[in-house]
């Protein structure tokens, strides 16, 4: 063996305990869906199908808001803050402790690799259960009066990229808070929720606080449309976040919306090169790039750009993609056919407007979806590849010669959820931190993420913030 | 020529690199570290992390017999193991040369290089003719690497040139007849964009090999420190066309640790760099751990200590 | 016997007094119906040119230290204090009160400027937080303006209800297009003299009469809009103007209280800047 080639490290799946099929979670139990209607959830590295998955029709949703209205009558709503408080730090346990399966089981839902799934989905989920138990009878130092109010019953709809950390972003402050909850996960990932049932179970939390509703987008516009939902909260694509908006916009329910993004991550002359170079390929290819936040405009002060592309062309020659399950994958499959589908045509595009690609050269396996990672050079604003979410691990790149202009071309967006900064001058970070229109700024890194620090968007990367202090509004009547 | 050699040369070059984020140095390290590397792999990164050991003692309390045991323990590190390869260097006290060095020969160790530490070692706090004393007596008595320490009181004074002109001194002493191994101790150095400076201010003055710690002073190679000194060889191949070694060295005690330093080595400078040519592991305790690891790859069971030499 | 000399009744936009585009008006009168001005009937495209000189104001007016903002908010109040006498007379007659209500109100009015000056440099020390992340990282949620706002004044009071719509948008480092009372819209033209000689910059206040459900859809679709009080609509025009704020998802608020941080709050976004700690 001349080189360090790294043996296969395959993790386990014999973890698991899969069922066949699955019902939808709703008062505690799973029940069938009233319909009987099944789809297939497959593991997106191999097309081999994992399980069937109920498809939740309107008898069923009607069956899981009014079981979420009850528990929130009849039980959460009269439970002391501080207790229920407690459920939550159990569930946010019980979480640690199944935290391998819970990661190999995103990891074979989903085709993240099983590094990001076990050092970061899990165990922030967690923390953000943690985080949130501690609210629960604290809420009257939140800023949000002397006694704030639930909503009450509250629809989630999440999406597939994060499907067990976007279910604890959810899920977390809704129950501290006190509201009820009927969740949906996101039809091509619904397995993690269903196990999160079963902790749900585990945890002793009261029948029908929360639901979980299966099913594709005809049952998130159920649960949208139901007139006994209080509110939503939405996490997904900013198309479908509008027509939510529009939905509610003539009703009492109040919403939340986390959409798509394009951020910007900008790197002046003086940047942390190497640490930079980092910076860079985990904020595009983090996740497959399957991340709203994701850092897919580089903006590379123009003296340092040759330096900085030839160092990044080095670093993506070393990204390992194949096999999620293998704990040195770096790089794992796309998440659908479907998704694949639109990378493609959007990275087609970005040739056909005369960017210039390039890959490393890497071996994609033969069955699964997959997308090797991809750099344009000579993008401009003008390109659709500059303006338009790909979601996927393809990051084009653009120059700037002073710094105004690269606060100019970031902010030249609809979209303002996240945005990078590197620069080893700390009043220059600041100074470009607030010229930034967008809600989340890393400064020398990027794609953190915390229970406590406040996640969301400007314009129209959404409406209202997940997560620490500001994330609580959400879900309290009167919050911002 | 990169600089001229002057003061105000290396200023200019050494104040121009690019700085170093802490943060982002360590998150990088700690990602490597999680790399798993199993079976085939770690056989023959087990191997190869022997290979890449300078076996060391450097102890007030070093005899002849301490050293002529290091020796023996250096060629045939598993008695019982034919096919466990020889150590990279026995690293000693200069005082320590000759002995090593006949020892060494005696047993059929000639291709196993002495090292020694000298410009008063550990704490480089001496006259320059103390400093090139004590190397031309180690290279006359048979060593063929030099393992010297940088002037961190000068570096951290802001006296680059000493620094510079010290290393070359030595480096003109070992001629072809050592290799030189530059230690910036950076414990002392204590921030990540002196540890690239240093490293870069070493290989400008002639080093083979650049090298963490002496190992007396804690935090020595720290992964993040190992990651910012192999950019740095990286980076000055591109420059210079020359291949610099590293050489961590205090602290790294286990096999997990060592296959961590090969991984680093891997994805930052390259394999071309994963041989004992240009990349040794300064270390002590660190052999019996890779010699326990590979009886338990080959017998399928747990090994005992009782089961590796004790020198 | 002299003759009064009358005000004609303009628009504000840009820190000037334009007729509407459109050259139209709309008859005023007094509680007991007699004539009292034509003010401007504003059209689609005043309320455009407005957007546009809002939007060129923000950079310079979100980017003024809070301290500043203060003062010229504060500076707002004290050249009111001026006028009260004129404010109540236009109050008195218009609305039908009689002058110590109106003057009361007018001086509500002044006070809620005073209110709101004060919060200038204190939203940020309420509003934001520093949040203890898991890691080397200190890491600082702050609120930052939100951009261009629209407002539909509050129609029960004719400056008063401008004011509490117009305050809090200013003290969080917004540009505003405001859309006046309709029935009573003298007091807003001129409140608009007054801040044409205060300290607010151009720009920065632009005040249309006329109607509002007229406007009511071209300011909730308009895209260079970011946010909507919607406090002087009907529920109906509400439900139309959140329908078409969608497009760009502005954000879009109604409120009670004239007095009230939520109303600052409600636009301004939240930024969370991470930044690492090392050496």
């Amino acid at each position: 063996m001349s080189n360090f080639e790294y043996a296969l490290a395959p993790e386990s799946t014999a973890i698991l305990n899969i069922a066949p099929q699955y019902g939808l979670f709703i008062g505690g139990k799973f029940v069938d869906s009233k319909s009987q209607q099944f789809f297939s959830t497959i593991n997106p590295a191999t097309e081999k199908v994992i399980s069937q998955i109920s498809l939740a029709t309107e008898a069923d949703v009607d069956f899981a808001v009014a079981s979420a209205r009850t528990a929130y009558n009849k039980v959460w709503s009269k439970l002391s803050a501080a207790e229920r408080g407690k459920y939550l730090f159990r569930i946010a346990r019980i979480l640690q402790e199944r935290a391998r399966e819970f990661a190999v089981l995103e990891t074979l839902d989903n085709g993240k690799p099983i590094r990001e799934s076990r050092d970061v989905d899990v165990p922030l989920s967690a923390a953000h259960f943690f985080y949130h138990a501690g609210w629960a009878d604290k809420l009257s130092h939140a800023g949000f009066g002397s006694d704030p109010k639930p909503h009450g019953v509250v629809a989630q709809i999440i999406p597939w990229n994060f499907p067990l950390l976007m279910l604890a972003w959810k899920v977390a402050p809704a129950l501290a808070t006190g509201n009820t909850v009927v969740l949906k996960p996101a039809e091509t990932t619904p397995m993690t929720a269903l196990l999160f049932a079963e902790v749900c179970q585990q945890a002793g939390l009261p029948d029908g606080v929360v639901n979980i509703v299966t099913g594709d987008g005809s049952t998130g516009a159920l649960l949208v449309n139901h007139p006994d939902v209080d509110k939503i909260a939405f996490t997904g694509s900013t198309s479908v976040g509008k027509a939510i908006a529009r939905a509610v916009s003539g009703t009492k329910k109040s919403l939340t919306l986390e959409l798509g993004g394009k951020a910007a991550n900008i790197v002046f002359d003086d940047a942390p090169i190497d640490e930079t170079v980092e910076g860079i390929v985990n904020g595009i290819f983090f996740n497959q790039g399957h991340v709203c936040c994701a850092g897919s405009r580089l903006l590379v002060q123009e003296n340092v750009s040759d330096q900085i592309l030839e160092k990044l062309k080095h670093r993506m020659s070393q990204i390992r993609v194949g096999d999620p399950m293998d704990k040195n994958t770096d790089l794992g499959a796309i998440n659908s056919s479907e998704q694949l589908a639109r990378i493609n045509e959007l990275a087609n595009s970005g040739d056909a407007e005369g960017a210039e690609r390039w890959s490393p050269a890497c071996e994609l396996p033969t069955t699964g979806f997959w997308y090797p990672p991809t750099i344009f050079t000579g993008v401009t604003q003008a390109h659709r590849i500059a303006r338009e979410e790909i979601f996927g691990p393809v990051l084009s790149v653009l120059t700037f010669r002073t710094p105004q202009e690269a606060i100019e071309k970031a902010n030249n967006t609809p979209y303002g959820l996240s945005a990078g900064v590197w620069s080893d001058k700390g009043s220059r970070i600041l100074w470009a931190s607030q010229r930034l229109r967008a809600g989340v700024i890393w400064a020398n890194t990027f794609n953190k993420f915390d229970p406590a620090s406040p996640f969301g968007g400007y314009k129209e990367s959404g409406w209202g913030r997940e997560g620490g202090r500001h994330g609580l509004a959400a879900y309290v009547k009167g919050g911002k | 020529m990169i600089i001229d050699g002057s003061e105000s040369s290396l200023r200019h070059f050494l104040g121009n690199l690019p700085a170093v984020d802490q943060v982002g140095a360590d998150s990088r390290a700690a990602m490597l570290a999680t790399r798993s590397i199993k079976t085939a792999s770690k056989k023959w990164a087990i191997d190869l992390a022997i290979s890449m050991v300078d076996l060391t003692t450097l102890e007030g309390a070093d005899t002849p017999g301490k050293v002529k045991a290091l020796c023996t323990k250096a060629v045939r590190p598993d008695p019982m193991d034919s096919s466990v390869p020889s150590v990279g260097a026995v690293c000693v006290y200069n005082d320590m040369v000759k002995i090593a060095r006949t020892q060494l020969d005696a047993i059929g160790g000639g291709a196993i290089h002495v090292a020694a530490v000298t410009t008063a070692f550990p704490s480089g706090r001496a006259s320059i003719e103390v400093k090139r004393q004590d190397t031309q007596d180690a290279i006359n008595n048979g060593a063929t690497e030099i393992d010297m320490v940088i002037d961190r009181g000068a570096f951290l004074s802001g006296n680059l040139g000493k620094v510079f002109d010290e290393i070359v001194l030595i480096k003109s002493l070992c001629g072809d007849r050592a290799h030189l191994k530059v230690i910036l101790e950076t414990g002392e150095l204590v921030t990540y964009d002196n540890v690239r400076k240093a490293s870069y201010l070493a290989m400008l003055a002639g080093a083979d090999f650049i090298k963490t710690s002496t190992g007396k002073i804690a935090p020595a190679a720290t992964a993040p420190v190992v990651l910012v000194m192999l950019e740095a060889v990286r980076d000055f191949y591109q420059l210079s066309g020359r291949r610099i070694g590293v050489k961590p060295a205090g602290g790294i005690r286990n096999t997990k640790d060592a296959i961590k330093q090969l991984v680093l080595v891997n994805e930052t400078a390259g394999p071309e760099w994963l041989k004992p040519s240009l990349f040794r592991i300064g270390a002590s305790a660190l052999l019996n751990d890779l010699l326990m690891q590979r009886m338990k790859m080959r017998e399928g069971f747990y090994s005992s200590p009782n089961y590796v030499t004790l020198d | 016997m002299r003759i009064d000399v009358k005000k004609t009744y303009k628009l504000y936009i840009g820190g000037a007094f334009p007729r509407s585009e459109s050259g139209r008006v709309y008859e005023i009168n007094d509680a007991e119906g007699n004539f009292l001005a034509n003010p401007s009937l504003a059209s689609r495209k005043d309320l455009r040119d407005s957007v546009v000189s809002a939007r060129n104001a923000f950079g310079g007016w979100s980017g003024a230290t809070e301290y500043n903002r203060g003062q010229v908010l504060y500076r707002v109040a004290e050249l009111m204090e001026g006028r009260t006498f004129q404010f109540a007379e236009e109050i008195a007659a218009l609305e039908g009160v009689n002058f110590k209500n109106a003057k009361s109100q007018v001086e509500a009015a002044i006070d809620c400027w005073v209110w709101y000056a004060g919060w200038c440099d204190k939203i940020a020390s309420v509003s934001g937080s520093t949040n203890s992340v898991s890691g080397p990282f200190y890491n600082f949620t702050v609120p930052e303006s939100l951009g261009v706002v629209g407002i539909f004044a509050g129609q029960q009071s004719a400056l008063l209800g401008l004011v509490a719509g117009l305050a809090p948008v200013l003290t969080g480092g917004n540009t505003a297009v405001v859309i006046a009372s309709e029935k009573y819209p003298l007091p807003a033209i001129t409140l608009s003299e007054v801040l044409a000689t205060s300290d607010v910059p151009a720009g920065v206040v632009n005040i249309l009469t006329g109607s509002s459900a007229e406007l009511a859809p071209w300011l909730g679709s308009h895209m260079d809009i970011d946010g909507i009080d919607l406090s002087g609509l009907s529920k109906k025009e509400e439900a139309e103007v959140r329908l078409a704020g969608v497009e760009n998802l502005k954000r879009i608020f109604r409120f009670n209280d004239s007095n009230s941080l939520a109303r600052v709050q409600a636009f301004m976004e939240n930024k969370t800047v991470w930044h690492p700690i090392g050496v």
